[in-house]
């Protein structure tokens, strides 16, 4: 539920690069959301929707890149991918970690602009 | 794949694209729809046959407002040579209920305040109300988390002097709260006995990010058939980070251990 915040600072977010770069409309909108930053795409999608029309994005196209997380194992070293779920454990050793190295992520990533 | 700088950064100048030859001086990346759209009838209009277009990669957090007021909080504090821990849970987890006791223990020898949030009314505030300890009520309307924004200005409310554990009672909420850092030293999560055992698993997020996991209302746990190792054991798999303190507020099992964790963290410098 707090996705429409989230959106709401993006979107100032953009008005701010839209105007530091001399643009009265933007195209595109990238985002990048990692799977651990307990954001939930769909609820930020709508949120998009619902707040963008009366912006400088309106009439943009809303890219979500997820981005998977990474974990480092304590024991042996490791670095390694988790795929779906959140128990991270070493494919090498099967110890669990609790090093996250990636998937955090909660960004605006790109802008395009006429 | 590294972390964007938390500072705005620009790629180089835009694309350039002939009109005649299509070629783009930097096409590492292919262009959207509404821009080509966009691009080709630029260059119709265009007596050069070049239009200029932007792809700019700005890489902000989106929290970034709320982290820099995090670091700020997280500073302020540091300075005035005190812990802060952000409690988090489900709403009825036990939260109060565990300050109320450290407040009358654990609160007389080491001074404690307590910033509590609520989405309406100070009757958590008026709970923790004591003579030695501090508190502030933040009552957020229908925000469903605190912030770091909350925090300054609570903490700003309040007779810090001499106060050596902060304790930020968060909205009862697993979802959200795991997003906004308030410039606490430790985040704890609340998981108790009524819960069920499987709370780390539906919500793993909150628990990923905590330093340290109470199992609370542990003096019932038998009278509900809940499986502590089987309890225990979801939370390592999902938090192996995190220490675990399994404790009752009613009974006193467990509390002193937690005050030995306390007093480890008012005790550094």
């Amino acid at each position: 539920m707090h996705e429409v915040g989230i959106m709401e600072s993006a979107l100032s977010a953009i008005r701010q690069q839209a105007e530091k770069h001399g643009a009265t409309r933007v195209t595109r909108i990238v985002l990048r959301i990692g799977t651990l930053s307990g954001v939930d795409v769909d609820a930020l999608r709508f949120a998009y929707e619902a707040l963008a029309p009366y912006t400088i994005a309106a009439g943009a196209e809303l890219e979500i890149e997820s981005v998977a997380a990474r974990a480092r194992c304590a024991a042996c070293g490791e670095e390694f991918g988790v795929g779906r779920g959140f128990v991270f454990e070493c494919p090498k050793c099967r110890e669990f970690s609790g090093d996250i190295r990636q998937g955090r992520e909660l960004d605006l990533a790109r802008l395009e602009f006429p | 794949m590294t972390n964007p700088a938390p500072s705005v950064s620009e790629a180089p100048a835009g694309f350039r694209i002939n009109a005649l030859t299509g070629a783009a001086t930097n096409s590492a990346r292919g262009l959207s729809a509404p821009l080509s759209a966009e691009i080709t009838a630029a260059l119709s209009a265009s007596p050069t046959g070049e239009v200029s277009v932007h792809s700019v990669d700005v890489n902000i957090p989106l929290l970034e407002k709320n982290d820099i007021l995090a670091e700020r909080n997280r500073g302020y504090f540091l300075g005035r040579g005190l812990a802060a821990l952000n409690l988090v849970s489900s709403p009825g987890a036990g939260k109060t209920t565990l300050l109320e006791r450290t407040l009358d223990e654990f609160g007389l020898k080491t001074k404690c305040a307590v910033l509590v949030g609520d989405l309406e009314t100070d009757n958590d505030g008026r709970r923790l109300s004591r003579p030695h300890a501090p508190v502030a009520q933040i009552t957020t309307g229908t925000v469903c988390h605190l912030d770091a924004s909350m925090i300054a200005r609570a903490a700003q409310s309040i007779n810090l002097d001499g106060v050596r554990v902060l304790f930020i009672e968060n909205v009862g909420n697993l979802v959200c709260p795991a997003s906004f850092d308030l410039g606490e030293q430790v985040r704890v999560v609340l998981l108790s006995t009524t819960e069920g055992e499987d709370k780390p698993l539906k919500y793993p997020p909150i628990f990923k990010s905590a330093q340290l996991v109470l199992l609370t209302k542990i003096d019932v746990a038998d009278v509900l058939g809940f499986r502590r190792d089987v309890a225990l054991e979801n939370i390592r798999r999902i938090a192996p980070q995190a220490k675990i303190i399994q404790l009752s507020a009613r009974s006193g099992e467990g509390l002193p251990e937690w005050y030995a964790y306390l007093n480890s963290l008012a005790d550094k410098p």
